[in-house]
């Protein structure tokens, strides 16, 4: 029988008075390209960051790969993993920020390496060889030894995909990742983006680029006030929206 | 027809005109004021009661030297400590577990709110407290023999510096970007393991300057375990004074060499400084 890689189910997560998460129930199939849409506060980020286990939910699960996240179900009550269990569950899936959020000690091998030889313990020599092959797909193999503040910000925005990579996840999460580029810079970081896809890469994207969701994206998810509200393919959700919200929010963007 | 875009009349073309040097006559008056202020208490100090042949004699003496060494290894040591119980301190801080963070506090509480020199006298007497101290029917020694001037200077120093260290780097952690530790957890780390490579390193950059300043204070405040017999400079320069009454010279001579230590820091800490800003864009300057 076949299964999703992530399964979403009935989640919710409160920031004080501000309920950001409703209920929310998910499937994303490998394979598979999600992106997320929505108005800012539409709690798309927060989802995102609950299948990272960077934000905690309130109730509710996630199952990555068939393993419950962050909790365990014993004499029915959830207890909440160790801090290593939960870091050892978040190798399974890559992230990429907003604000690239390189480390800006290391230089842009070192930034990619640094994972797998710190974290999977793997041979340094190795490691290295992986990280110029990933430095050559993302294409800034000759800025290797260059610290990420010497590159531009779709440079850095590369490395930090190449950065994810490198963990050999079976998920990638991309929270925004074109926001904070300069207009001409969005295109190379949407390019490596659309290769990873066809490579068949899992991929659940928080995005703004519509375009690319037109493209790319197996399945355009559009939420609002902490809810799903649309869900279906780009020509269905995109293209002729069920749900009034929708073609609101479609017409705003346009 | 001209590419250039029309432009209006009656203003004049200065392109070729130089900007002349200003003259600051201001600065030189004051230069010149100050000078002759230094120069006054120059005389005044040369033709005062001060024989400066002993200055000159007891600057290299061994007993002197001998002090500045002690001074030394006592702030390097008690530096050390420092920082160590600083960066602990400062993660028990910042961790969520309340109990860590109340100990954490505590300590910064009693070694922040009495004074150093209190401290090193109770170390220094901690055998009126506990005659004998040990793990009982494992070892055991009398205190006043384990409380050497030498043990009660480092703890008492190095223990109070962890206070104030502790504060230095718990600004350094703030200000290493949230975004730092989200970017190492998602790459696996955990908390102390992200703490290590990723956000010390970098706040390492922020918390040298402030790091230097605590070090120098710490080479100065060492004089005062002369309270409890630590041999280093001032207390040894005081011992001669009592022998000749030379109290000004030897104050002296002690002074200078605090100076010189302190200035043999300075390009110490800038070495120090560039090695931790790799990868930054250094602005101005």
């Amino acid at each position: 029988m076949k299964k999703p890689l992530v399964a979403i189910r009935k989640i919710s997560k409160s920031f004080g008075e501000f309920q950001a998460l409703k209920q929310v129930s998910l499937d994303i199939w490998p394979r598979e390209v999600v992106c997320l849409i929505g108005q800012s506060g539409s709690g798309k980020t927060t989802l995102l960051r609950c299948v990272n286990q960077l934000t905690a939910v309130d109730s509710g699960g996630i199952w990555l790969d068939g393993e419950l996240l962050g909790m365990r179900e014993q004499g029915g009550k959830l207890h909440r993993l160790s801090e290593p269990e939960i870091a050892r569950q978040r190798l399974k899936c890559g992230m990429v920020f907003q604000r690239f959020n390189l480390f800006p000690h290391m230089t842009a091998l070192e930034n990619i390496i640094e994972g797998p030889v710190q974290v999977q313990k793997r041979k340094a020599s190795e490691a290295k060889f992986e990280a110029m092959e990933l430095l050559c797909r993302v294409g800034l193999a000759e800025k290797a030894n260059s610290y990420p503040s010497q590159l531009s910000g779709g440079q850095q925005q590369r490395v930090a995909i190449a950065r994810a990579l490198a963990m050999k996840p079976e998920l990638v999460l991309f929270d925004e990742p074109t926001s904070a580029l300069d207009p001409e810079l969005v295109g190379e970081v949407l390019a490596v983006m659309k290769e990873l896809a066809t490579s068949g890469m899992t991929m659940l994207v928080v995005t703004h680029e519509l375009g690319f969701a037109r493209e790319v994206a197996d399945r355009v998810v559009y939420m609002d006030q902490g809810v799903i509200v649309e869900s279906g393919s780009a020509k269905e959700v995109l293209g002729s929206p069920r749900e009034a919200r929708t073609r609101a929010f479609l017409a705003a963007e346009v | 027809m001209s590419n250039a875009p029309a432009l209006a009349e009656g203003f004049p073309d200065l392109s070729s005109l130089r900007i002349a040097r200003e003259s600051h006559w201001g600065r030189w008056l004051t230069a010149i004021i100050i000078l002759a202020i230094v120069v006054m208490i120059g005389r005044a100090f040369a033709q005062g009661q001060i024989e400066w042949s002993y200055v000159g004699r007891f600057l290299t003496a061994p007993v002197i030297v001998q002090g500045i060494v002690n001074t030394m290894v006592m702030a390097v040591l008690g530096m050390a400590l420092g920082i160590v119980l600083g960066i602990i301190v400062a993660i028990m801080r910042l961790s969520p577990n309340p109990v860590l963070k109340s100990v954490a506090a505590g300590y910064t509480w009693l070694f922040r709110g009495t004074p150093l020199i209190l401290q090193l006298l109770l170390w220094f007497n901690l055998a009126l407290v506990f005659p004998t101290i040990g793990i009982p029917g494992v070892w055991t020694a009398r205190a006043v023999d384990v409380m050497t001037p030498f043990l009660a200077a480092l703890l008492g120093l190095g223990i109070n510096q962890g206070a104030y260290t502790s504060e230095v780097m718990r600004a350094g952690l703030l200000s290493v970007d949230i975004g730092q530790y989200e970017a190492a957890q998602a790459i696996g780390m955990g908390r102390l393991h992200a703490l290590r490579r990723i956000v010390l390193p970098q706040a390492m950059r922020v918390v040298l300057p402030p790091l230097g300043n605590e070090f120098i204070g710490l080479v100065k405040a060492t004089s005062l375990a002369s309270v409890i017999q630590y041999p280093e400079v001032l207390h040894n320069a005081e011992n001669i004074y009592y022998a000749n009454s030379r109290v000004i010279e030897l104050l002296i001579v002690a002074g200078l060499w605090y100076l010189l230590v302190v200035s043999i820091l300075t390009p110490l800490q800038m070495l120090l400084e560039r090695r931790f800003a790799r990868g930054m864009v250094r602005l101005g300057r």
